[in-house]
């Protein structure tokens, strides 16, 4: 039978900093927080696909990146 | 979202094993302490403001801007992004196919230049086909005077990014400008840019701008400029006031703009826009005189320059501005393309006037600069 999960490594640091994000946020896992944001990335270019959505002009940013991003801006206040 | 020139936005920013093998191998290379216009440009090379530069450019770029106002595949490009060789070092520590370390002038590593050419160049060349003259009282032609005359080409790799001791609140990279964007919803974004203080008649480009996009950013230029420009402190406490006081906030964005100035005209009004559109501008405003100096350009050929390339190679629309003002025959801000007003209807103060009322304490008039604005630069005349 084929495996319904796959493994994918990601860099430990990266791994470390998602534990800390997760932290009282609901997601029971590092592994449950990465399939979410995924997904959500995911669902997000289909809907978009007829325009050049953020993640293609900016292709070497992770979804983890553009999160911190979105952090960034509404930390100092444009979000 | 508007591509970035060349259709990707550059990342030169090297993390991990790459940056550690880059770090250690640092101290061993032969270095060139940047100057600030240097350093600006590779932190703008680093996160796409550049794009499609991902270094300093090789002589095959260099030649082709020249020569034609392109970079070497074609694309629209019309000013030299170059490092020189400072003027005393030997230019034979220097060699194509190695790498030179990048540092600051506190001495921070910023990069690694991975150097692919290396030639001498002609200030007097440059000077005329991008400056369009060699008047060395002209900045521009100043600046090349001062620096030395060999350049080296290559790929960045950027370890560090340059610290700015300012206006970190109001910093953001194309790809935050990008992300920022498209979570307002704004699909058409205007910039504009400037290196003075903004007076009625910019604040009137922009409100004319912002009535035809989704929103508008202010992108004012923090770079270096020459020391008889309004220092940048007080030209972010103006922008800062308008802001506050007179435009929508939900519609508009105050980002600094962190590259040097070259005072190149029709050469860097190009350069402006490029950058923007790396930005993710759709429209850049053009006005009178952009990025003039002195008697150098005619008042409107920064706005002409761009008849050489197609609308679809620019990638980015245009908003050119006649001279704007404020009329007194209609009573609102105009300028000679919407008002029937006798030169003598209008409020139009040059540089030079302004100065004085500054100096002196007195408040322009409030149909030609908000209070608060004037308020501001009065205390920075004071100040001095």
């Amino acid at each position: 039978m084929r495996e319904s999960k796959v493994t994918v490594k990601i860099p430990r640091p990266l791994y470390r900093k998602i534990q800390l994000v997760i932290e009282n946020s609901g997601f029971s896992s590092p592994t449950d927080f990465v399939v979410f944001v995924l997904r959500d990335l995911l669902g997000e270019a289909e809907r978009k696909a007829v325009e050049a959505p953020v993640a293609e002009a900016v292709e070497d940013f992770s979804s983890q990146d553009l999160e911190a991003v979105k952090n960034k801006l509404k930390n100092l206040g444009y979000l | 979202m508007i591509a970035p020139h060349g259709g990707r936005l550059v990342n030169r920013m090297v993390e991990g094993g790459e940056r550690d093998r880059l770090l250690a191998s640092a101290p061993k290379l032969p270095k060139v302490v940047l100057n600030a216009r240097e350093m600006a440009d590779v932190d703008m090379i680093a996160v796409g403001a550049m794009s499609p530069l991902q270094g300093f450019m090789s002589k095959a770029d260099y030649d082709a801007v020249l020569a034609t106002r392109r970079l070497n595949n074609g694309l629209p490009w019309t000013i030299p992004i170059v490092l020189a060789v400072k003027p005393g070092s030997s230019a034979e520590s220097y060699k194509e196919g190695g790498d030179v370390a990048l540092e600051t002038q506190d001495g921070q590593l910023l990069a690694i230049l991975h150097v692919d050419s290396k030639w001498k160049m002609d200030k007097g060349d440059e000077a005329r086909k991008v400056l369009r003259t060699d008047d060395k009282a002209h900045p521009g032609v100043g600046y090349l005077d001062s620096i030395g005359d060999t350049y080296l080409g290559g790929t960045l790799s950027v370890v560090n990014r340059l610290k700015y001791d300012k206006y970190n609140n109001r910093r953001l990279d194309p790809v935050e400008t990008r992300t920022l964007f498209k979570a307002k919803g704004w699909n058409t974004i205007a910039a504009f840019q400037t290196r003075n203080p903004i007076h009625r008649a910019h604040e009137y480009l922009t409100k004319v701008a912002l009535e035809m996009v989704d929103g508008l950013m202010l992108h004012p230029l923090m770079g270096e400029t020459k020391s008889d420009d309004v220092p940048a402190d007080v030209r972010m406490q103006c922008y800062e006031a308008l802001l506050a006081g007179y435009y929508p906030k939900e519609r508009t964005a105050l980002v600094v703009y962190p590259q040097a100035m070259r005072y190149g005209g029709p050469s860097e009004a190009v350069l402006h826009a490029i950058c923007r559109k790396n930005y993710g501008v759709t429209h850049f405003l053009v006005g009178r005189d952009h990025a003039g100096v002195g008697n150098y350009y005619g008042s409107y050929d920064a706005q002409k320059i761009f008849d050489e390339y197609t609308p679809a190679e620019l990638g980015i629309n245009l908003m050119k501005f006649e001279n704007s003002f404020w009329c007194k025959r209609t009573n609102g801000m105009a300028s000679t393309k919407s008002s029937p007003a006798t030169p003598e209807e209008r409020v139009n103060l040059s540089g030079t006037q302004v100065r004085e009322m500054l100096r002196a304490g007195q408040m322009p008039p409030v149909e030609f600069t908000r209070p608060e604005i004037a308020q501001i630069l009065i205390n920075a005349m004071k100040a001095k």
